[in-house]
Order: C-alpha cells, then structure tokens, then sequence
C-alpha cells in the first residue's frame, strides 16, 4: 500500500481546525408559532487536531461527547458550521458532493458492529469488491487481484478459504477483517475506526488492533474512535480526550495517560479498571452525569463536575495551551493545570 | 456450607435439527453471604446459561441436571415447584441490558413495585415506601419514583434495574454483564454500588462478565469459564498472577492495560462446537502448551493450590514451568 499521497507533500495528512458541528432541535409545532429560539445540540464546538501519516490519533470520551459526531464531520457525512478541514492541505471543508466522490476513495472508515455493517446476502468476495465498483476501477482481473490482496493484509489468508463464505459463516473477528479489507481495496490514506473492537470477545480484539498498527506502520493515517482508554493507552501514538464537544487534553498516548494534566483526564484514568487485582487505586468518581450539550455550561464546560473548580472557572473558557510539567506537544484546556 | 452451592450443573439444549448442545458441562461453585465471585468467558462458553439455571428461567428446550443448595435445600431438586418459592425473593437477577428492558409507557416506581406485589412482600402504600427507600439505596431520589424511563439516563435506568432485581429482599444477586454497556465513569459508579450493596447489606454477588479487569476490580474470587465448564477456579488474585490453565493466562495476556507494556496478543481460533462430543482437552486446539496427553484425556478441575483449582494436564507434570 502506497502511502506518499498526492498534493501538497508537506502538509499533514488531515488537519481539523476549530471544528463546530451543531443539530437544530426540533421546536415543535408550538415553538414555531410561539416563535420560541431555535436551540442546537452543540456536539462540536471548536475542536482542532492533526493526523499525520502513519500516526494513529485516538479521540476518547464517554458517549455524548462529540466524538463520532467529530469523525463524521471529518468524512463530510455530517454538516459542520464552522471551521476548516483540510485533507492534505486541500480544504474539503465545503467541496461540491461531486469532488467528495473522488475524496472519499482516500478516508475510509470501520464501524463498531461487524454484524451490522455486512450486508447479509453478500459473499465475502462481493463485499470487498463492491467498493472497486461503486468507484468504476479496475478490470475483472485487478479487482480479483485486489480483493484477494486486502483479505491478506487483514489476515483472511489465504483467500481462497474465505472468499466464498457468507458473513454468518464467519465469526465477529473475521466479520470485522472483512469490514476492513473493503476498506482497504480503495487504498484509502486515511483511515477512521469507530470503536473497532468494542463487540469483539476480548481474544480477538487484540488481532484486530494489531491489523490497524500494522497499517499504521505502512503509512496509513488513522483517526480511532474509543471509549476505551487502556486500548488507546497500548495501540494509539497520540490521544485526545473530548468532553462535551471539547479536546481537553491532547498529546502523546504515554504522556497523557502518565502525567494527565486535566481534572477530567485525570478522573476517566482513575476509574478504569486495571487487570492486577493487587493494583487498587482510589477511583475519583465523578458524581453526577456529563450535563446536556443543549444547555452548555458557562465558563469551564466542566467545571459543575470539576473537583478543583474555583470561582474563576465560572467565568473562563479555557483554551489548550502547554501546562507547566508537561511533556513536548501535550496540551490541556485548563486554568488550573 | 456455604449459602449458595451449585453442584455438578449440566445443560443440555435440544436442537431443531436433532441432537443436543452441551452448554453447561459439569460446573461447582459455591457462595457466602457478602461475597463477590466472578465469571468470566468469551460469549457462548455457558456464563449466562449458568446463572439462567439457577434462576429456573432456561427455555422448555433445555434440560437441567446437578444441584442447587440454597441454604441447606436443593432447589433444583423438584424442578418449578422448588424453585419458584426462591426465585427474585432469595435469588434474583439483573438481566444484561435490563437497563433497556423497562416498559416505556409505566413509570419506574411502579415497575419496582410489580414484583413486590407478585410475592406478597408489599402492597399499596407500604410498596410504595419500599419503592422510594430501593432508590435511595441505588442513589435515585425517592421523588424519581413517578417518572418515565426515558426521563431516566443511561446509567439511572442501570441502577432502576439493580433496585428492581433487589425489590424482594434477595440474598444472592445474579448480575448479567451489568456494566457493559455504560461509560466507564457511569461503569464505575454502578461497581462502587454493587461493592457497597454486598458489604453493607451481605448481598452475595455473581458478576458475570467477559471484561476481566472489571472482575479483578470488584471480585475476591473467580471462574473461567471456556466450552460450557470451569477451566479454573480461585482468588482473583491467583488468576492473576499465578493461572494454572493456559486460557486464564492467555486471557489476561489478550487484554490491554492501561500501564501494560507487555504486547497484547489475541488468542487464536474459536471455541469448540458444543453440538458433538468433545475428545480431550476443549482448549487444546487453541493453546500454547498443548502436549501428547491433551488429544486424549480431558482434563478435570483439580485443586493445586489453597482454594484454587484449574483443569488441565499441565498441572500434573513434575517439575513444570507453572502454565
């Protein structure tokens, strides 16, 4: 899989910059004669981060916080209302549907649940084909080629034994390798993982991580989508952590999960169970649930949560910026860090 | 004795096509007051089955055989007409995905009521206290009683459904994957209840889960389970740090840690078909270890340590590197 792109050589692979995608809430027959305030969903407000090339980012947070949200804007599955995406220095923020058809050979993306995302009626074979012809590539011979080629990069090796097969014939994890190797036929650039494992048996959940790293070694940029802090921990190379339409904190996967600088971050690590039973550790567990992204807080959006909150977080909307004690490119949006 | 003893449970269930499927081979726990014991597997190795039995609410199709002491009594013994007196006042059950299971049109109150009413604990207004002193106990306002589910969150509806299961005062609480669904911070709260529930209150706790590290967190004791029986049995701690069985191993090796190092690796191949008679070791196909014996003897769950027990012939040759 090639992984030099076309277009500007420098710049990086994708690059999000104060991102806002709101959904207008129904107001309802009333409300439209009241004439009663059109209210927003506010699922992403002003979000900004960078995958490059072989770079794995994974964007964490409990649901509700903007993340996938955040990924179907990056795709141009979703609307946004502000801000710019640039894929490979070329904004995509507003291209014309006609240009996105071309764009989205190159981001490709994997949801959550392999059992619901293959069509039923489909052989292995005619899956991971139907993106070569929906695009109109390739002669008979090269998609065969082709098909037989992603199945080996996902590890349905050899093909020959899976190419035949219905997906109920197939187990959850090598639903999802066929999930990626359609994907992977398009020779995608950029890569986004919705959850990827998080209905998979924990013995294979492993497998399929390891495919992703493996792409990501080949130059594939992928953006992951995970609730799950200790699979970012392991396979992500960097990890920004979103809380109500928010990156909190971002950096280094080490860095942030070693020395977290945010009062939320610092929160969601303690509570994740550790598999040493003898590694207890005082959970600080947030009272109360993530509030509405309806009705934001003012100020820090965290602070009716936050146990560190003082007067000035009321009043102050924190911008990511380097905290003192950080690591190079780990940022935090938090006075009190 | 202990307060909950299962025995040498089997499930069997009749296919449509003919045949059966062995989904329960063979499993023994047993359970105190106040105790948290976990089982843990991959999806189709029998945990639900196993909990399913001991409520008495497998299917027609199932056939059932071992023993259940609750207490001193075998309520297993007699079938429906010995179950039924225990099931949801002594032994009772969170479904998994119960959170989702509440009718959308009767509020919450009233559905924790139901069961109360059904076995004669409280009616009317005494019901109605109890309704509101179960949510306060699950951490829901007591006023919360006259709402909608869907005025409920995620994990509120979680907690309505533990409250529910704890309507008839039971003494062993079956939990059915409680957690799997929620956030971690939520997933943390709802622990911290279960943990409370258990060492206030005395409430014996069965946590079935495939998620190991929640298991680690929240259990003094565990099972692995793998093709329908125990492959290993202990202190959570044991399993950790000293597993007997390959799969135990492999299982914790397969999960990733927050602070782990050590490279994560998935297990290859799938668990046996439970429709055909097994012929050796269940996991053999799949482990590391594997060794001439394995084809030819199936392996019993066999104590080698203080309360720890693990099924596989490893464990009985001298001088081994511990599995």
């Amino acid at each position: 899989m090639s992984a030099a792109g076309s277009g500007n050589g420098d710049a990086p692979l994708l690059e999000v910059e104060g991102l806002v995608t709101r959904y207008p809430l129904p107001r309802g027959a009333i409300g439209v004669f009241a004439r009663a305030p059109q209210r927003y969903v506010h699922a992403v407000e002003g979000v900004s981060f960078t995958v490059r090339r072989g770079e794995m980012l994974a964007l964490v947070g409990e649901s509700g916080c903007g993340k996938t949200t955040t990924a179907q804007s990056v795709l141009r599955l979703v609307r946004s209302d502000a801000g710019a995406i640039r894929f490979q220095g070329t904004d995509i923020t507003t291209l014309p549907s006609k240009q996105l058809r071309s764009l989205r050979r190159r981001m490709q993306i994997i949801y959550q649940d392999p059992y619901e995302s293959l069509d039923p009626r489909f052989r292995v074979r005619a899956t991971v084909e139907e993106p070569l012809l929906v695009h109109g590539l390739g002669s008979k011979d090269d998609r065969r080629r082709e098909v037989e080629e992603a199945l080996r990069l996902t590890g349905l090796d050899p093909p020959e034994l899976f190419l035949d097969r219905y997906p109920h014939e197939l187990s959850g994890g090598q639903r999802q390798r066929v999930a990626i190797a359609a994907s992977l036929v398009l020779h995608p650039e950029l890569l986004v993982a919705d959850e990827p494992v998080s209905m998979l048996d924990v013995s294979v959940r492993a497998g399929i991580l390891g495919i992703l790293d493996d792409l990501r070694r080949r130059g594939l940029g992928i953006l992951m989508i995970t609730h799950d802090l200790s699979t970012a921990a392991r396979f992500a190379d960097r990890i920004a952590v979103m809380y109500l339409g928010r990156i909190v904190e971002e950096g280094p996967a080490r860095e942030v999960v070693d020395n977290p600088k945010h009062p939320y971050t610092k929160a969601l690590l303690s509570v994740v169970p550790k598999r040493d039973p003898r590694q207890t550790t005082r959970p600080e567990i947030l009272r109360g649930e993530t509030p509405n992204p309806v009705d934001v807080p003012p100020g820090c959006r965290f602070h009716p949560r936050c146990p560190i909150a003082g007067e000035e977080c009321k009043a102050t909307d924190p911008e990511l910026r380097v905290p003192a004690g950080a690591g190079p490119a780990h940022t935090v949006a938090c006075i009190k860090a | 004795m202990s307060l909950l003893e299962v025995r040498d449970l089997n499930v069997w269930f009749d296919l449509q096509q003919g045949g059966e499927l062995h989904a329960v081979q063979g499993v023994s726990f047993g359970l105190d007051a106040g105790e948290r014991f976990g089982l843990v597997g991959e999806s189709g190795c029998g945990k639900t089955t196993t909990i399913l039995a001991l409520m008495g609410l497998l299917p027609p199709i199932a056939s059932v055989a071992g023993e259940v002491w609750l207490e001193g009594e075998n309520i297993l013994e007699r079938g429906e007409s010995t179950m039924s007196p225990h099931r949801w006042r002594d032994v009772a059950m969170v479904f998994q995905g119960a959170m989702n299971a509440f009718n959308p049109v009767k509020r919450v109150g009233e559905q924790i009521a139901e069961p109360m009413a059904l076995h004669g604990v409280a009616e009317g207004a005494a019901a109605k206290r109890q309704v509101g002193e179960l949510l306060e106990l699950v951490g829901i306002p007591a006023a919360r009683a006259d709402r909608y589910p869907h005025e409920f969150s995620g994990g509120m509806r979680q907690r309505a459904a533990i409250a529910m299961a704890l309507a008839c005062k039971p003494k062993v609480l079956l939990a059915d994957e409680p957690t799997t669904a929620l956030d971690v911070m939520v997933q943390a709260q709802i622990l911290e209840l279960l943990v409370s529930l258990s060492n206030d209150f005395g409430l014996a706790l069965v946590l079935v889960t495939h998620d190991l590290p929640v298991v680690a967190q929240v259990c003094e004791r565990a099972a692995v389970m793998y093709a329908g029986e125990l492959v290993e049995s202990g202190p959570t701690e044991a399993l950790f740090h000293t597993p007997r069985h390959p799969y135990t191993r492999l299982l914790f090796a397969a999960t990733p840690d927050l602070y782990g190092e050590e490279e994560v690796a998935s297990i290859p191949g799938t668990p046996p078909r439970l429709d055909r008679p097994l012929t050796g070791c269940p996991f053999r196909p799949r482990c590391d270890r594997a060794f001439g014996r394995c084809e030819k003897a199936r392996p019993a769950l066999k104590p080698v340590a203080d309360r720890h027990a693990a099924a596989c012939h490893l464990n009985d040759v001298p001088q081994q590197v511990p599995a």
